[in-house]
C-alpha cells in the first residue's frame, strides 16, 4: 500500500494535468467539428465563438449531404468496393506467402524474402512518377479505372511480414501431426494455422482497409473522373464548393471521419497493437 | 521434396508477382526516366541533362530546389523534437500505472488513424484568418488574429514585430504558414508516437527496477541509469522513421496550402509534385523523376548519418 503524502498527490495531479492537457488538445478537432457542423452559418462564424452550439440544426447535414454536384452516395460505394477488393485480395495473398516463408522450406527462401523486405527502403516518391506513367495508356492503360485504384496494392510487404511472424509461431508439432494425418499444407493452412492467427488476420485487414478508406494522392493522380473517386477526393471537392460554408464543411468532414472512428473505437485493439508490433507508420 | 519447393513457389508467386511489378519494377523505371527528356511524350534519351539542370548553381531550378530543401529542414526541426518530447513524456506517465490509461491511449491515438483530408479540412476551419478557433485562444495573450495558413512572414520576424524590435530578414525563419502545417502534423502523430515509446517501455523488464529500488536508488536515478538507456533503440527508431515521415510529408500540404504563401511551405515533396504536373508540357517527368532521384539519395544519406552518428549512442542490451 502506497501511503498518500503530498509530495505523491502533488505528482498524481500533474501527471493527470498534463494528460487530460494533451487529451483535451487532440480531441478538440473532433469536437469542433461535430459542434460546429450543428450551428447556423452565421453562429459559426460568430466572434467570440460559442462552446456549444445555442440551437441544434441537424438539418445542416442533409444540406450537406445534397450539396450540388456532389455525390456522396457513389464515393462512399466506390470507396467501399475499392477498399474491400484491396483488402480481400491482399489478405489472400499475404496468408499464402507469410505462410510459405514460415513454415515451407524452399530454394532461396532466405534471399528472396530479404529482397522482399528491403523494399520498403524504396520510397513513395522515386517510384510514384513511374507508377503513374505506368497506367498510360502506352503502357497498362489503366488510368480513369477502378482497376488503377485495386490492382497495384494487391501485393502488401507489410502483411506478408506480420503473418509470417505470427505463422512462425505456430508449434511445429502440430504441424507434423497434421502430416502424418495426411494433411497437405493447404489444408493444414485453412483449418489449424488461420484460426490460430486469427488476431493478425483482423489487424492486416483493419489497417488495409483503413488505408484503403483514407487513400488520397494515388486515386488524385490516376483518376479525373467524379463518379469513380472516393470519398477522400469528393471531400475535397466539396471543400472547394462549399467554400466558406464551414458548418457544411463540418459535416462533410463528419461524414469521412465518423465511420472510421467508430470502427477505430469497436477494435482500436487491433489498430493500436498492429502498429506497436510493427512500428508501420503511414 | 521437388514438389514441395514448386508448392512453395505457388505459395509466394502471387504475392511477390505484384510487389515487383507495382514497387520494384517503378523503382528502376524512376532512374531510366530520370535519364531521359519526357515531358507529355517521351522524347529522347538525355544522359545526365537533367541532374546538371538541377544541380548548376547558376540555374534557377536549383534556387527553387535549394529553397524547397530549407524548407524541408525547418518542416522537420518544427515537427519532430516537439512530438518525440511530448508523446515521450506521455508515454512515461502512462505506463506509471494511471488511472485510466487505456482510454487516453485510445484518445492519443484518435488523430494517427483520421484521413488527411478530413483532418486538414477542420485545420483549416481553426486557423481561419477572421473568426478561426485559434485567433479567439491567442486572442487571450494578447496577439492579435493571424492569417495562419496565408502568412508568408518568419516567426521570428512576426514576435520580434510584436515586441517592437526589426528582426533582419536573413533570420526571419520559417513562415508561420509553415509553423501551422507544423502544428497539425504534430497532432496527427503524437498518438502514433506514443503508442510505440509504450510498447517499448513494456518490454523493459520489471526485475531492473526492481533491482535498482532494492539498492536504494532514486527515481531521478532510474530514469537516467536504466529506462532511458533500455529504451534508447525504440527512441532511435522513432527518430529515425519520424525524420523520413516528415521529409517525405505531402498530403496535409498540398491541402492546407498547397506550397505557398510565396513557396514557403513549399517542400521537395511539392516541388517535386509541381514539377511533374504543372510542367508536363516540357519536361515534367524527367526532371520530376531527376528531382525525386536526388531526394532518396539525400534521405538515406541522412538516414545513414542518423545511423552513425546517433546509432553508436544507443545502448544495446
Amino acid at each position: 500500500m502506497i501511503t498518500p503524502t503530498p509530495r505523491r498527490i502533488g505528482a498524481g495531479l500533474a501527471k493527470h494535468g498534463f494528460l487530460l492537457l494533451g487529451a483535451g488538445v487532440l480531441a478538440f478537432p473532433f469536437y469542433w467539428m461535430l459542434t460546429t457542423s450543428f450551428k447556423t452559418l452565421s453562429e459559426a462564424a460568430s466572434h467570440p465563438p460559442t462552446l456549444w452550439p445555442t440551437s441544434w440544426h441537424p438539418e445542416n447535414w442533409i444540406e450537406a449531404w445534397n450539396f450540388p454536384h456532389t455525390l456522396w452516395v457513389q464515393a462512399f460505394a466506390n470507396t467501399l468496393f475499392i477498399a474491400a477488393a484491396v483488402t480481400i485480395a491482399n489478405v489472400a495473398l499475404a496468408v499464402l506467402a507469410g505462410y510459405a516463408f514460415a513454415r515451407m522450406s524452399f530454394r532461396g527462401r532466405g534471399v528472396v524474402f530479404a529482397v522482399l523486405l528491403s523494399t520498403i527502403f524504396i520510397p513513395n516518391e522515386a517510384t510514384l512518377i513511374p507508377q503513374f506513367v505506368m497506367m498510360s495508356r502506352r503502357f497498362l492503360g489503366w488510368y480513369d479505372s477502378y482497376t488503377a485504384q485495386i490492382v497495384p496494392f494487391f501485393g502488401s510487404v507489410f502483411a506478408v511480414f506480420l503473418l509470417r511472424q505470427f505463422f512462425l509461431q505456430i508449434p511445429r508439432e502440430l504441424q507434423d501431426a497434421a502430416r502424418i494425418d495426411g494433411a497437405g499444407h493447404l489444408r493444414f493452412l485453412w483449418s489449424v494455422a488461420l484460426p490460430l492467427v486469427r488476431p493478425a488476420l483482423i489487424t492486416v485487414a483493419l489497417l488495409q482497409f483503413l488505408l484503403s478508406w483514407n487513400a488520397f494522392l494515388w486515386p488524385l493522380l490516376v483518376t479525373s473522373r467524379p463518379e469513380i473517386r472516393p470519398i477522400q477526393l469528393m471531400l475535397l471537392q466539396f471543400s472547394t464548393e462549399a467554400g466558406s460554408h464551414y458548418h457544411l464543411l463540418m459535416a462533410g468532414a463528419s461524414f469521412v471521419i465518423l465511420p472510421t472512428l467508430v470502427v477505430y473505437l469497436i477494435a482500436q485493439r487491433y489498430f493500436i497493437e498492429g502498429v506497436a508490433r510493427t512500428g508501420i507508420r503511414g | 521434396m521437388l514438389f514441395e519447393h514448386v508448392e512453395a513457389y505457388l505459395f509466394v508467386l502471387p504475392a511477390l508477382f505484384f510487389i515487383g511489378v507495382f514497387d520494384i519494377l517503378p523503382g528502376f523505371f524512376a532512374f531510366v526516366m530520370s535519364l531521359t527528356r519526357w515531358g507529355v511524350i517521351y522524347e529522347r534519351f538525355a544522359g545526365l541533362d537533367n541532374y546538371a539542370a538541377l544541380l548548376d548553381p547558376a540555374g534557377s531550378r536549383f534556387g527553387e530546389f535549394v529553397n524547397s530543401l530549407g524548407v524541408t529542414v525547418w518542416y522537420v526541426l518544427l515537427t519532430v523534437p516537439v512530438e518525440m518530447v511530448i508523446s515521450l513524456v506521455a508515454a512515461f506517465v502512462l505506463y506509471q500505472g494511471t488511472v485510466g490509461r487505456g482510454a487516453y491511449r485510445t484518445l492519443y491515438f484518435m488523430p494517427y488513424i483520421t484521413s488527411l483530408v478530413a483532418a486538414a479540412t477542420i485545420f483549416e476551419w481553426i486557423f481561419d484568418g477572421n473568426v478561426g478557433f485559434l485567433n479567439y485562444v491567442v486572442g487571450f495573450f494578447g496577439i492579435g488574429a493571424q492569417e495562419w495558413l496565408r502568412e508568408p512572414r518568419g516567426i521570428f520576424e512576426l514576435i520580434g514585430s510584436g515586441l517592437g524590435i526589426a528582426v533582419p530578414g536573413a533570420v526571419a525563419g520559417p513562415s508561420l504558414a509553415l509553423l501551422s502545417v507544423s502544428i497539425f502534423t504534430t497532432w496527427h502523430f503524437i498518438g502514433y508516437q506514443t503508442v510505440i515509446f509504450l510498447a517499448g517501455l513494456t518490454t523493459i523488464s520489471k526485475e531492473y527496477y526492481e533491482a535498482a529500488r532494492i539498492d536504494g536508488a532514486s527515481e531521478r536515478q532510474i530514469l537516467t541509469k536504466i529506462t532511458l538507456p533500455l529504451l534508447s533503440p525504440v527512441i532511435f527508431f522513432v527518430g529515425v522513421i519520424a525524420t523520413i515521415g516528415a521529409m517525405r510529408s505531402f498530403s496535409q500540404i498540398y491541402i492546407l496550402t498547397n506550397g505557398g504563401p510565396l513557396d514557403t511551405t513549399r517542400t521537395v515533396p511539392m516541388l517535386i509534385f509541381r514539377t511533374f504536373f504543372e510542367r508536363t508540357s516540357a519536361n515534367g517527368i524527367g526532371l520530376g523523376a531527376a528531382l525525386s532521384f536526388i531526394f532518396v539519395v539525400i534521405i538515406i544519406a541522412i538516414t545513414l548519418f542518423q545511423f552513425r552518428v546517433l546509432g553508436r549512442k544507443v545502448f544495446v542490451e
